[in-house]
């Protein structure tokens, strides 16, 4: 595998795709392929990161992001510790300085964080040395899912996505998925638009390198892909939205819908999905849904992350 | 009570001067040198050296954190960045533990300020509006005044029922005193760290609207203009408010307003890698509001500065941007960070003096040195010229909390004499 990586990672931490030149996408995402084929053979372990330690620091939870991390560093024969709310000191109480001076102590060379506060990742990458690998914080960011969504269009449309256009649907507001998408598709060469409705719309969105729809009816027409947002159910109570029924009435994904788009366009949802509420049950089940895909490119992704990430000192540069 | 003094060749308004004070006051100010006078054997003399002099500056918006809060701020550590900042008086709002919505704690608060600082700088208490800042029930305001608080206000927790704030008015005016009002709605700007705008939806932080404040400025003036009593609308920051502030004064309402140095250096910008030292409410707007302040401040529709001096310990910056308090610390840097409004010809000297001096006292009824004989002896001697760097060290205030941390500053306050008695 050395063979194949002269390229000498420079980040020390992955906070956002912002900080990633298209070169570097590409490298990761290619990193990624190589890891994909391991995660097909009968024996889906290899030596790469024996010795190494990640540390699974998720102070929001999440099974899904936690366990592709963690089976990503198991593959790679890492060892991983997880880090939870539950179990550990943990909570609201302790402050994030405390969390990371304790993190420290571990000495690990990798900690993948989720956090609730917009920033927390780029807090750590600021006091420790170690690499820091945001898996979502707060509203601001979420690389690896972006880059697992790329991973997933990729083997679909191949490296460029020069003329492709993809939706992105649902609570933009709140999503670091889409702050993620939008920044990572448009590097990729995408169109992309946007579409909720303007309680679920971020300030300034009409500023960012999108378009931005309320009606999924116009927003659809011509898209080549279109991903789900995950709706929180509180968002209701929070009164940005009347009711549910309403919701899934205006802006959940159906066949209906697909039939505007381009030929063959893929649906892709970072799940868990709400069935009938986000995206049409059956839509979900069809072939040209990537949502298991996905689950089996964030393996590979975060495996590729965690390996560059992982071995850049043994790269020589700091 | 001091011994007469002299201040030898100050610099008032471009003009070098000679300051006779004798009993605590301005006895005279003449031109440099034009009469040699022979003076009292006992007289000092204080060769100022062509520094700039001026009258001591009122702070009409502070936070001292006694009772309750000692470990970020007290009475003496707050006072003694006020006299090293150049300010000989200092309101101080409610927000205490407990509350200062009753004679006992505002007494306390000034017998704590007559031990530490004699000679002042002056405390001036700011009564709660409501008991326990809680907006529900009037705060006993005619016991306020009598223990010597010099406004009313909710600061920090505004009172969003238009109905009580109207009543909030009207007896603080039959009490003689004037309601400060922290123009905020609170529905609109719940859990808000930061402007909403262009970069709290990049950043994925929720934003705190311009209307937030601007919704209940409105209010204020339309209630002002009803019921012909004066408010004082604290700490503006947006451009939304100084039209409103324009208008209303145009139309002859009593309103007053003041805005902070962040507010007229700083943008929501400031806040691209979630600084906590740059989270403050109402929160750093856009460059745009910024401009708008400027010109707000120049043309008088912004009569006043104050700093909205909000000490925290360092422990309680050090957090992300979403759990971090609110607050600047800004008694030590206020002066010097202005003097760039002069510097950049956004103020003249003149208006200066006026933003920090004199708009002041005539708003709160505070004592004031126009120099005349008389006046009380509160001056300090500035060095319009001299650089330096804000440390926390250079700070006198126990908070070393400022976005302005490690900045280069220009101007410095090199000493500073209260009722004629040097206190710096
Ligand atoms: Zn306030």
């Amino acid at each position: 595998m050395q063979e194949k990586h002269r390229f000498t990672w420079p980040h020390k931490d992955l906070l956002d795709v912002s900080q990633l030149s298209l070169d570097e996408v590409n490298h990761l995402l290619d990193t990624g392929e190589q890891f994909h084929e391991i995660n097909r053979r009968p024996v889906k372990k290899v030596p790469t990161l024996k010795g190494k330690s990640v540390v699974l620091f998720f102070a929001e939870p999440s099974t899904r992001t936690k366990t592709s991390f963690d089976v990503a560093g198991k593959r790679l024969s890492a060892d991983t510790f997880a880090l939870t709310k539950s179990g550990s000191s943990i909570t609201k109480g302790e402050t994030l300085k405390d969390t990371a001076l304790t993190l420290q102590a571990m000495n690990p060379d990798v900690i993948v964080i989720r956090h609730w506060s917009s920033g927390a990742a780029q807090y750590l990458a600021e006091r420790l040395d170690c690499a820091i690998v945001n898996a979502g914080d707060g509203w601001h960011a979420h690389p690896t899912q972006a880059l697992l969504d790329a991973f997933s269009l990729r083997n679909h449309w191949g490296r460029s996505f020069a003329g492709k256009t993809v939706l992105i649907l649902g609570d933009i507001l709140h999503s670091r998925v889409a702050r993620s998408n939008v920044q990572l598709l448009t590097k990729l060469g995408a169109s992309v638009r946007l579409c909720a409705p303007h309680t679920l719309l971020p300030a300034g969105v009409h500023n960012w390198p999108v378009t931005v729809h309320t009606s999924l009816d116009q927003a659809v027409q011509g898209a080549d892909a279109v991903m789900c947002l995950r709706l929180q159910l509180e968002r209701q109570q929070a009164g940005l939205l009347p009711d549910l029924s309403e919701y899934a009435t205006t802006y959940c994904l159906t066949a209906r819908h697909m039939a505007m788009a381009n030929p063959g366009a893929l649906v892709l949802h970072p799940g868990p999905m709400n069935r009938g509420l986000e995206i049409a049950s059956e839509l979900a089940d069809r072939p040209e849904s990537l949502v298991l895909e996905q689950v089996a490119s964030g393996v590979a992704v975060r495996m590729a992350i965690l390996f560059l990430h992982a071995t850049r000192k043994d790269g020589g540069t700091k | 009570m001091s011994s007469p003094l002299i201040i030898r060749n100050a610099l008032y308004l471009g003009q070098a001067v000679d300051i006779a004070v004798r009993g605590g006051v301005v006895e005279s100010v003449t031109p440099h040198e034009a009469a040699r006078r022979s003076f009292p054997a006992d007289t000092a003399v204080h060769e100022a050296q062509g520094l700039k002099i001026f009258p001591s500056f009122a702070d009409c918006h502070v936070h001292l954190r006694e009772p309750g809060y000692e470990y970020k701020e007290d009475i003496e550590s707050g006072l003694r960045a006020a006299a090293h900042g150049g300010f000989g008086a200092v309101m101080a709002m409610a927000n205490t533990n407990p509350v200062n919505d009753n004679a006992s704690v505002t007494q306390s608060m000034l017998a704590k300020a007559r031990a530490t600082w004699p000679h002042g700088p002056r405390l001036f208490p700011v009564g709660a509006a409501t008991v326990g800042l809680e907006g529900k029930q009037l705060a006993p305001m005619a016991e306020l005044a009598a223990a010597g608080c010099a406004a009313i206000s909710n600061d920090g927790r505004p009172v969003g029922g238009a109905e009580l704030f109207r009543r909030c008015m009207e007896y603080a005016r039959t009490c003689g005193l004037i309601v400060i009002d922290h123009c905020e709605d609170p529905t609109l700007a719940k859990d808000t760290h930061m402007n909403e705008g262009e970069t709290s939806g990049r950043i994925g932080v929720k934003g705190q609207s311009v209307v937030a404040e601007s919704v209940q400025a409105a209010r204020d003036i339309l209630l002002a203009e009803y019921l012909q009593i004066p408010v004082h609308l604290a700490h503006i920051s947006c451009k939304q408010s100084v039209d409103l502030i324009r208008w209303a004064k145009e139309r002859g309402v009593p309103v007053t307003a003041e805005t902070c140095p962040h507010y007229l250096l700083l943008n929501d910008t400031e806040l691209v890698n979630y600084s906590p030292m740059a989270k403050v409410n109402p929160p750093l707007r856009t460059p745009a509001d910024v401009a708008a302040m400027r010109q707000a401040l120049a043309d008088g529709t912004i009569d006043i500065l104050v700093t909205d001096h909000a000490p925290h310990a360092e422990h309680e910056k050090e957090c992300t941007l979403d759990e971090a308090p609110n607050g600047i610390s800004g008694l030590d840097s206020a002066v010097p960070l202005t003097w760039t409004l002069v510097r950049d010809g956004v103020l003249s000297e003149h208006d200066f003096i006026r933003r920090w001096c004199h708009a002041p006292a005539e708003i709160f009824n505070l004592p004031v040195n126009r120099f005349a004989p008389g006046d009380p002896a509160d001056f300090f001697l500035f060095d319009p010229e001299e650089r330096w760097v804000l440390t926390p060290d250079a700070m006198h205030s126990k908070g070393k909390n400022t976005p302005f941390l490690g900045r280069m500053l220009t101007g410095r306050v090199k000493a500073h004499w209260l009722g004629g008695v040097r206190v710096v």
